[in-house]
């Protein structure tokens, strides 16, 4: 036999849907046929009259009254029903934690949250990005696109567009900019100062900019312009831009170009344009051959180099020997295997092991490299390379696409010496060195070299990440060129 | 591109210009062309009785027992399946109507005048909560409530209203969105406002203390008296902002019970039309999921004039329908349909939003770029004629409505 209970709250208000809500966890609980609390107006007794759950003191309720109405199976479930009641309703003045932020689903709307926005970063799928750009674009605001896969031809269009429109795109395929001081996407946190840097490659810029933030110096800002920018179709669109950009610029003193070898007419164009600022410019296509430059222009063969001569001179890693280093280190063998997350950091070991004389082979090879599974070469691996990041996350993100990798490395027994990098910095893994170190375990007698491109002031910290590497056994070089010359020191010593 | 934003900031300037007043209650019949014996006005694009849904139904034979074309609900019922009476949605007539939204002949309609561009729209007044025809009502009490209100409060209304020269709506509006309304779901506020300005009216125009008594009555106890009156000025701000070529801009959105309809304003009268979708929400003591109606009425109006679920910031209280439901939520759903719409009315502004104008303006074009339909704010019906709401919620606008304008408004610009 059902049992209806009721009770009667005299002058408490409170609003329709919050009462609806309350209402469904009480017709949930067990032994209750029906419930429901409702402001005792009378459509709203109607309505509970009607369902069963209204008795002679509900209905002596008034509009301004909240009325609890419970119909149960026995006395104890609806005594329980209404405890129940009264304990929701004491609850309602509860902090629900706020709901979530709203953010912005457009350009549009973004743009009208954050007038003062002149720069928009756009990571989506490449079919995609160059219609996204194009809104951004047409908003005034400069444009990174961290995507790839975007067709040249569009590329060529939005770059041409841009230009017309006074606006700078930093990509496709552009990973690593500094503007203002501001890092975006992979990028490190370095000191500012007076060297601008202009990069179609984004390793290459973290490892110029952080050797020159750890040396002394300091970047007023570092423009990427995508991995195909200084090709023919595209003609160095946004390189001239940037050139100009930084000429005009009073903060900036001196420019590094960085890129792996350009066409040869779009070479020429750059250092055209180079010739015609009044500032010096670093040129470093890595891997490149001679050239004539303006004489305002040097050009440099590596990394390390292009930060050495921005600086003025100033001898990165000074100090460091690598066949006294190679010495310390016990292990034997003659082939290097390099394992890279950083595109242009495996070019540069590349360019440092050819200076010497040495066969290279690798997936991504300078001019002068041969294919990677050549006779007698050492094997430079550039795990970012499309081949091994299909359907995978870029090693840089994620450590654990290097693994496979690197147990091979291992277990190769004409491998002598494992060469790697550790690349920090915002966008990166959190603890890149902690990751690596857990991973390796036992080395199998090889010996194992890593330089880490970082600063202090990065999350992961340098001198963190270079003291966990060193404490499991793995030798630290100061830059990725030092960790070269260190693995081919490592080959040539007798020990 | 230029052609289209210039042709939308028409739009919505002659939505903003708009001076909407509520001037008069009259005779269905005396201002509605053709609305003669047998003609039924039902809310949403148009629909056949085959295709109607049960409370549609149910409303259609009650309106016509109450019109006398009928002696029974039953007999109603058999005129109108072999097609004895003439079915038109309301828009087509100047008109709209709450749920059911049923208009005829003899019904009284308030009357808003647009003071600006000089046109009408007309709705009937609302009946008040619990079982009425507009959720599918049509017992006996339904039909007294339907005679008192063409005998004793149209009239009086009528009345009292040509006394005061109009009471206009704008202001009113804007006050009741800093009191909790947002003229879909929560009209509270503005019905308190609108009983203040009609009762002295009503009172001196009065000839009748018991009649005067029973209208102050009725209208102090219906919370939703304004929705009604909120429509019809929806109808004559939207009404103007029809035909302007090259604007995608939607002038009126719809349901009627089974079918959603959308009309743009460069694609004139076309209707854009896609099965209606279930509302998200609670439901009375009772009912469940399994006995709510689809959705209905012509009040999507106004979310089109940027009210309901589109200044839900203005009433948190009615997220709580669709999960916990925080004030940042409802504030979320107001920010979120700005991401579809041209602009913000700069009268109508909801203060816990730091006075943001509610969005303004649906573009077709963002609709379909962001994939983010129009949010509204409605009642539930029950599915079976006769019975009443049983709950209320939020539903959206289906995406294809949209999608269709999208591509008609492309062939109508020359860009297909």
């Amino acid at each position: 036999m059902s049992v209806v209970v009721n009770e009667v709250l005299r002058g408490f208000y409170l609003d329709s849907v919050a009462l609806l809500r309350m209402s469904q966890t009480l017709a949930a609980l067990d032994g209750v046929e029906e419930a429901a609390m409702m402001m005792g107006s009378p459509s709203n007794r109607e309505i509970m009259a009607d369902a069963g759950i209204l008795d002679a003191t509900g209905e002596a309720a008034e509009g301004g009254d909240l009325v609890i109405g419970i119909r149960a199976e026995n006395q104890e479930a609806a005594d329980l029903a209404l405890t129940e009641a009264r304990a929701v309703l004491e609850q309602t003045s509860a902090a629900k934690g706020g709901g979530e932020t709203w953010r912005p689903r457009s350009i549009r709307s973004a743009v009208k949250a954050m007038p003062e926005a002149n720069f928009a970063l756009i990571s989506v799928p490449g079919d995609f990005a160059i219609s996204e750009a194009r809104k951004a674009l047409r908003r005034g605001l400069h444009v990174m696109i961290f995507s790839d896969n975007v067709p040249v031809a569009d590329e060529a269009a939005l770059k041409q567009e841009a230009l017309d429109r006074g606006c700078l795109v930093m990509g496709p395929d552009c990973g690593t900019a500094i503007i203002n001081g501001t890092p975006l996407a992979f990028a490190n946190a370095v000191p500012r100062g007076s060297i601008g840097v202009i990069g179609a490659s984004g390793t290459g810029i973290q490892e110029v900019t952080c050797l020159i933030g750890e040396n002394g110096g300091g970047i007023s800002h570092a423009i990427g312009v995508g991995g195909r920018d200084l090709s023919d179709a595209i003609g160095g669109i946004t390189t001239l831009m940037a050139l100009d950009l930084l000429d005009r610029d009073p903060t900036t003193q001196h420019i590094v170009l960085i890129s792996k070898p350009p066409s040869p007419a779009v070479a020429a164009k750059v250092i055209k344009r180079i010739g015609a600022s009044s500032k010096p410019c670093t040129v470093c296509f890595v891997g490149g051959s001679e050239m004539s430059l303006p004489s305002n222009a040097t050009a440099v063969p590596t990394l390390k180099a292009a930060a050495e001569n921005a600086l003025g001179g100033t001898a990165v890693g000074a100090g460091f020997d690598p066949e006294d280093a190679a010495s310390a280190l016990r292990g034997s063998g003659t082939m290097i295997r390099g394992l890279f997350s950083g595109g242009t950091l495996c070019a540069e070991a590349q360019v440092v092991l050819q200076s010497e004389g040495e066969a290279v082979g690798s997936n991504t090879p300078v001019p002068g490299t041969k294919a990677l599974d050549a006779e007698g070469a050492h094997q430079l691996i550039d795990l970012g390379a499309d081949e091994y990041t299909q359907g995978r996350p870029h090693p840089m993100i994620e450590p654990s696409v290097r693994d496979d990798a690197l147990t091979a490395a291992v277990r190769d027994d004409s491998v002598g010496v494992i060469l790697l990098d550790v690349v920090l910095g915002y966008g990166a893994h959190a603890d890149p060195a902690g990751y690596l170190v857990g991973f390796l375990g036992d080395t199998a007698g090889k010996r194992v070299i890593a330089s880490v491109t970082g600063t202090e002031q990065d999350p992961q910290r340098r001198s963190a990440q270079i003291a966990t590497l060193e404490k499991a056994g793995i030798a630290v070089a100061p830059s990725n060129a030092d960790a070269a010359a260190l693995a081919l020191a490592c080959c040539r010593t007798k020990t | 591109m230029e052609r289209i934003e210039h042709a939308n900031k028409e739009a919505v300037g002659r939505m903003l210009a708009a001076d909407p007043v509520l001037v008069d209650v009259v005779t269905a019949g005396d201002v509605i062309d053709g609305l003669g014996e047998r003609v039924i006005l039902h809310a949403g694009p148009p629909i056949e009785w085959a295709d109607m849904c049960g409370p549609m139904r149910g409303a259609i034979t009650g309106i016509a027992v109450f019109e006398g074309w009928a002696p029974t609900l039953e007999a109603a019922e058999e005129m109108a399946a072999s097609g004895a009476f003439e079915f038109r949605p309301n828009h087509h007539a100047s008109a709209v109507g709450p749920m059911t939204g049923m208009t005829t002949l003899s019904q009284p309609v308030m009357v808003v005048e647009n003071r600006k561009f000089g046109n009408r729209a007309y709705c009937t007044i609302n009946e008040g909560l619990g079982k009425v025809m507009r959720f599918g009502g049509n017992d006996a009490e339904v039909l007294d409530r339907l005679r008192w209100l063409r005998e004793v409060l149209g009239p009086a209304m009528g009345v009292a209203l040509r006394d005061t020269g109009g009471i206009p709506l704008k202001s009113l509006v804007a006050r009741g969105l800093t009191m909790g309304d947002e003229m879909h779901q929560r009209n509270v506020g503005c019905s308190g406002l609108m009983l203040r300005e009609l009762a002295p009216a009503l009172a001196k125009t009065s000839t009748d203390t018991a009649a005067l008594s029973e209208s102050l009555a009725f209208i102090g106890g219906n919370d939703q008296f304004f929705l009604n009156i909120a429509m019809a000025m929806g109808k004559a701000i939207m009404d103007p902002v029809r035909d302007i070529e090259g604007s995608c801009v939607v002038t009126a959105m719809s349901r009627n019970g089974t079918t959603f309809g959308i009309r743009v304003s460069g694609t004139g009268d076309r209707w854009f039309t896609a099965p209606v979708e279930m509302p998200e929400g609670l439901y009375f003591p009772g009912f469940t999921e399994a006995d709510a109606n689809p959705d209905m009425g012509d009040s999507t109006i106004v979310e089109t004039i940027g009210l309901g679920g589109f200044a839900m910031g203005a009433s948190p209280a009615v997220a709580g329908f669709v999960g916990a439901g925080t004030a940042a939520d409802a504030a979320n759903y107001t920010r979120t349909m700005g991401e579809i719409t041209v602009g913000e009315n700069p009268e109508w502004t909801i203060p816990a939003l730091d006075y943001l104008g509610v969005p303004t303006g649906i573009d077709i074009r963002l609709v379909v770029e962001t994939g983010l339909a129009p949010v509204i704010n409605t009642g539930i019906a029950h599915r079976e004629p006769g019975v009443g709401q049983v709950g209320a919620g939020v539903v959206r606008a289906p995406m294809a409505c949209f999608e269709q304008a999208l591509v008609a408004f492309a062939e109508s610009v020359g860009v297909a």
